[in-house]
């Protein structure tokens, strides 16, 4: 047995230069940012204000961060499938199938894990705690450990480009294709590896928010007067608590499969390949409404703020959500009616994928008759929620269609199916991110996002969005598979051409989110949010400044209705003047520690192990990882406190801001 | 050509017929049915459409239009800041989506259990069976009441039910011919059902509907439907040709990986080899494996 276990120099893949290549500038554009930060001197305060911080506004960041440089290497993989698609009529095309296969296996894998729920984790993240008027979620330091846990399976994810190979599986690895016999390469270790690591990391997380929001709130902040983007976090969060476990005991068994012989989904010895498709899906179908939730809550507050309304329908909408909510657990078997369960099972899931449109239509409806009476106000944010009940109803409609168990026998994997999941993906989860990551940029960093790119990036990703998908409706139509890396159907070709045209569009709009941000970043001066509430905001996290002190609110708010902040505000435009000066009191706050980083590298080491068969590292790893854990658990202190002058201080220039926002005179501040 | 699709809404009509004037070249897709079970279940597709396509067109004319209307450069349209409530819209709202849902999941529990894949076709003509195979990457065809089998190329007769029972050699695959409707995955050790019917003489394309490795985008096939004397000349030749007998050993020797295998058949056949097939969980671990880099 060697010291490095199954790793060789054979394993770099020399023989396929485009992932060693891609790699290469990717390793490059690290070193020349580290080297960057390094030189200016930014390297301690990276360390102890960001690496190290348990803040949950940073950790949200850097979620979306790690969501956002996962996207440009997610969406890699599909302009090349787009391309391979659009030139491999009656050819090869340029990707061989080894290759082929791997890209839209971790293109699923990441856009789903790396991209859809950091992004969606860290907007919850970021906007929960100060939603709900309080300092930080439940548990501080496990939220870091959730983080870099998630950042250390991404990173798994990346290493596979260019040691070893990733699955060739598709994103759900079903067996027995996944099993040893039949891939015996390290792609599936490397995919099992990865999402156990993240896996675990996004069930701590939804440990963290679910405590969070039922046992923390500012005073006066009962459940019927929580914003709705709170309520559909909630929501999500339970959803991962409940479903997270299954995926971790699904791979589990897989692992036990391939590492140690067993036969939980070998056809011999008595295991059966159908109680994975079963499992994997038992979470799948509530992982897609973990997603969606929170972009209908980021669409909720969207909505109500730039249309100057109250959200329409507050209580349908929190009854619809949890009744989303509860019914997702009750349709997976819809993944699988070719499977042959008979008329039935398959007639009953049918029917309960249906009841889902019963609320998700109310919301829909409620959205729009939220936008009736107002005075809309079109920032880009505005236009990705409209962009997104226009493109979400139709995705619904196409899932209502393959919820029908006859029309999904001829639909069933077809690019029909692709279509769909893509346009309540995209045209929900994803657009729902950039709306909300938009919306509350300014309360992260205390400056607004250039609307003329975003505008732009709107327009090209909607429309490449629609140039890209429609034709895979109609190629379902016509009888075309996913996953194909080569075909001969002369009919297909064109709609596959202009597909690859809707991901160049698509592949614009990126560009100009970055422009976006470049230009943003550059103008900050001009860009300043002074108020705290650039939007007019109506929930708690508009009365904080831009960015929120590290504790949030010098003195817990309270609440005495629905949308909190519009009632203050209102309040404080009748009397002329804000609410009584508080008494200001010390404020103890948890120490950073850089246990997740920690605990993560560790991690890290032990997954690159397990799929390498290197077991001394695997052993370290281990301990390392829960050593880590042991230091934490004894350490000396847990908190800091800032001083009350420095409270009051950040707070009374808080309030002035605050007055100007009102125009308020002087006294009013006392 | 395609025929125009019955309809009960007259605005699905004219929406679903943009799809098929586009497909109108007669390609291999679901919309181009050539039995009784591909037209079922395109009418059900067409039906559900219109249902859907009734809230759908709606709603999105809806989002236009109040998004238009109360822009916020709009002094004439109506202002109501604080209104966020009516009994009698909440109820609107619940009762047309519950309705519509109602309608179709009545649509979806008939229509499973009508074309339920192992529910026999009714039909004057006896039905007759053909097994499945699904090997990496090809697909092989049994005849049992033939005493034949084929590879990539299954021949049926014209207005003839045929019963396919279908497994795999290895991994899941999904049998699929569009134009003749519903798919059913193959898997190994397992013996799924499917009754299939062509109504039109023809050609169609058929193909694996589900992920099965590297050689998965070769693995189609054609299928035949063609009238009971030319089927049952189709057998003769067959029968007579040169070639081994499919047994277990030959069964395990032709489910080796291999890509873009053309149409071949045996002329005799071991009785009860499917069944033995599926008993055995496909064919035995051996040099299957594929060759992955690290091995």
């Amino acid at each position: 047995m060697s010291l490095t276990g199954k790793l060789g120099w054979d394993s770099i893949p020399f023989h396929e230069p485009l992932p060693l290549v891609s790699a290469g500038v990717i390793g490059l554009v690290l070193l020349g940012v580290f080297i960057w930060v390094w030189r200016r001197g930014h390297l301690p305060y990276i360390w102890s204000e960001w690496i190290t911080s348990v803040d949950h506004k940073r950790i949200g960041v850097m979620y979306c961060l790690l969501a956002g440089v996962m996207l440009l290497r997610g969406f890699s993989d599909a302009l090349l499938m787009r391309s391979q698609q659009a030139i491999a009529y009656g050819n090869e095309g340029y990707l061989p199938p080894d290759h082929y296969d791997q890209i839209f296996s971790a293109h699923g894998t990441i856009m789903i894990f790396f991209v859809a729920m950091p992004f969606m984790i860290g907007l919850m993240n970021f906007v929960v705690p100060l939603q709900l008027g309080v300092r930080d979620v439940a548990f501080p330091t496990l939220n870091s450990v959730s983080f870099w846990l998630t950042a250390s399976g991404a990173l798994l994810i990346n290493m596979s480009l260019v040691i070893g190979e990733f699955a060739k599986t598709g994103w759900l690895v079903y067996p027995p294709l996944s099993e040893l016999r039949f891939s015996p390469g390290v792609g599936v270790d490397y995919y099992l590896w990865a999402l156990q690591i993240s896996g675990m990391g996004t069930l701590l997380s939804g440990v963290n928010l679910v405590t969070t929001i039922l046992k923390m709130r500012a005073p006066g902040m009962g459940y019927s007067r929580m914003p709705m983007f709170t309520w559909t976090s909630l929501a999500s969060n339970l959803l991962i608590v409940a479903a997270f476990p299954v995926l971790t005991a699904v791979l589990g068994m897989l692992i036990l499969d391939r590492y140690l012989g067993f036969h939980f989904f070998t056809p011999e010895a008595g295991g059966n390949q159908m109680m994975f498709v079963n499992l994997i899906w038992a979470w799948g179908h509530p992982e897609v409404y973990i997603l969606i939730l929170p972009a209908f809550g980021v669409f909720s507050e969207i909505i109500s703020t730039f249309s100057s309304k109250p959200l329409f329908g507050y209580r349908s909408m929190v009854i619809a959500t949890m009744v989303i909510c509860i019914l997702s657990f009750m349709v997976w078997l819809h993944h699988f009616f070719t499977m042959g369960a008979g008329a039935d099972v398959n007639g009953f899931f049918g029917i309960t994928t249906m009841i889902i449109a019963v609320p998700t239509g109310v919301k829909v409806f409620n959205w729009l008759f939220t936008m009736y009476g107002g005075r809309i106000r079109y920032t880009s944010m505005m236009l990705w929620s409209i962009g997104f009940i226009v493109t979400f109803v139709i995705g619904g409609m196409t899932g209502v269609m393959l919820a029908v168990p006859p029309a999904d026998f001829v639909l069933h994997n077809s690019l029909f199916l692709v279509a769909h999941f893509h346009n309540v993906i995209i045209g929900g989860v994803l657009f729902g991110a950039f709306a909300g990551f938009t919306f509350w940029f300014p309360k992260m960093f205390g400056f607004t996002l250039d609307e003329t790119w975003g505008k732009r990036a709107f327009w090209l990703w909607i429309s490449g969005f629609y140039v890209a998908f429609m034709p895979l409706y109609v190629l379902g139509l016509m009888g075309m598979t996913r996953r194909m890396q080569h075909y001969d159907v002369p009919g297909w070709h064109p709609w596959l051409l202009v597909a690859g045209v809707g991901a160049l569009l698509i592949a614009a709009g990126i560009a100009c989110q970055v422009m976006m941000l470049y230009v943003s970043i550059k103008t900050r001066k001009d860009r300043i949010d002074e108020s705290g509430d650039p939007w007019d905001g109506r929930t708690l996290e508009w009365i904080t400044t831009s960015p929120p002190p590290a504790f949030n609110f010098a003195v817990l708010p309270d609440v005495k209705g629905e949308e909190a902040y519009w009632g203050i505000k209102a309040r404080a435009r009748e009397n002329r003047a804000l609410s009584d000066r508080p008494d200001y009191e010390p404020i103890e706050m948890p120490r950073n520690s850089p246990t997740g980083i920690v605990a993560a590298f560790f991690a890290t080491a032990m997954g690159f192990a397990l799929i390498w068969h290197i077991w001394w590292l695997v052993i370290l790893g281990f301990f390392g990882a829960w050593g880590t854990f042991i230091v934490f658990a004894w350490r000396d202190k847990a908190e800091y406190e800032i001083p009350v002058e420095e409270v009051e201080r950040l707070d009374q220039a808080r309030r002035r801001s605050k007055a100007t926002l009102l125009d308020l005179p002087e006294e009013a501040l006392s | 050509m395609i025929r125009t699709p019955r309809l009960p809404i007259g605005i699905a009509r004219v929406t679903c017929l943009l799809p098929c004037l586009v497909l109108a070249a007669c390609e291999p897709g679901i919309l181009n049915p050539a039995g009784p079970i591909a037209a079922g279940e395109r009418s059900i597709f067409f039906n559900a459409l219109a249902v859907m396509l009734a809230i759908v067109v709606p709603v999105i004319i809806l989002a236009f239009a109040f998004g238009w209307w109360f822009r916020a450069s709009n002094t004439r349209a109506k202002h109501l800041p604080e209104w966020a409530y009516s009994g009698r819209l909440e109820l609107l709202v619940w009762s047309i989506p519950a309705l519509a849902i109602m309608f179709l999941g009545g649509i979806a529990w008939i229509g499973s259990h009508d074309l339920d894949p192992p529910k026999p076709i009714a039909s004057k003509a006896r039905a007759m069976t053909v097994e499945v195979v699904a090997t990496d990457w090809k697909w092989l065809f049994l005849y049992p009441e033939q005493g034949m089998a084929t590879i990539n190329r299954l021949v049926v007769p014209v207005g003839t039910p045929v019963k396919f029972r279908i497994t795999s050699a290895g991994v899941m695959n999904s049998f699929f011919v569009p134009q003749l409707g519903s798919q059913i995955y193959a898997m190994s050790g397992m013996d799924s059902t499917l009754h299939l019917r062509a109504d039109k003489a023809g050609r169609y394309r058929g193909l694996s509907a589900h992920y099965s490795g590297e050689g998965f985008a070769d693995m189609d096939f054609f299928v035949d439907a063609v009238p009971q004397a030319a089927f049952d000349r189709f057998v003769a030749t067959a029968r007579g040709g040169m070639g081994k007998t499919l047994d277990w050993t030959e069964f395990v020797a032709m489910a080796h990986p291999s890509r873009n295998v053309r149409p071949a058949s045996y002329p005799r056949l071991q009785p009860g080899l499917y069944d033995q097939i599926v008993m055995r969980n496909g064919a035995p671990e051996g040099e299957q494996a594929k060759d992955g880099r690290e091995q």
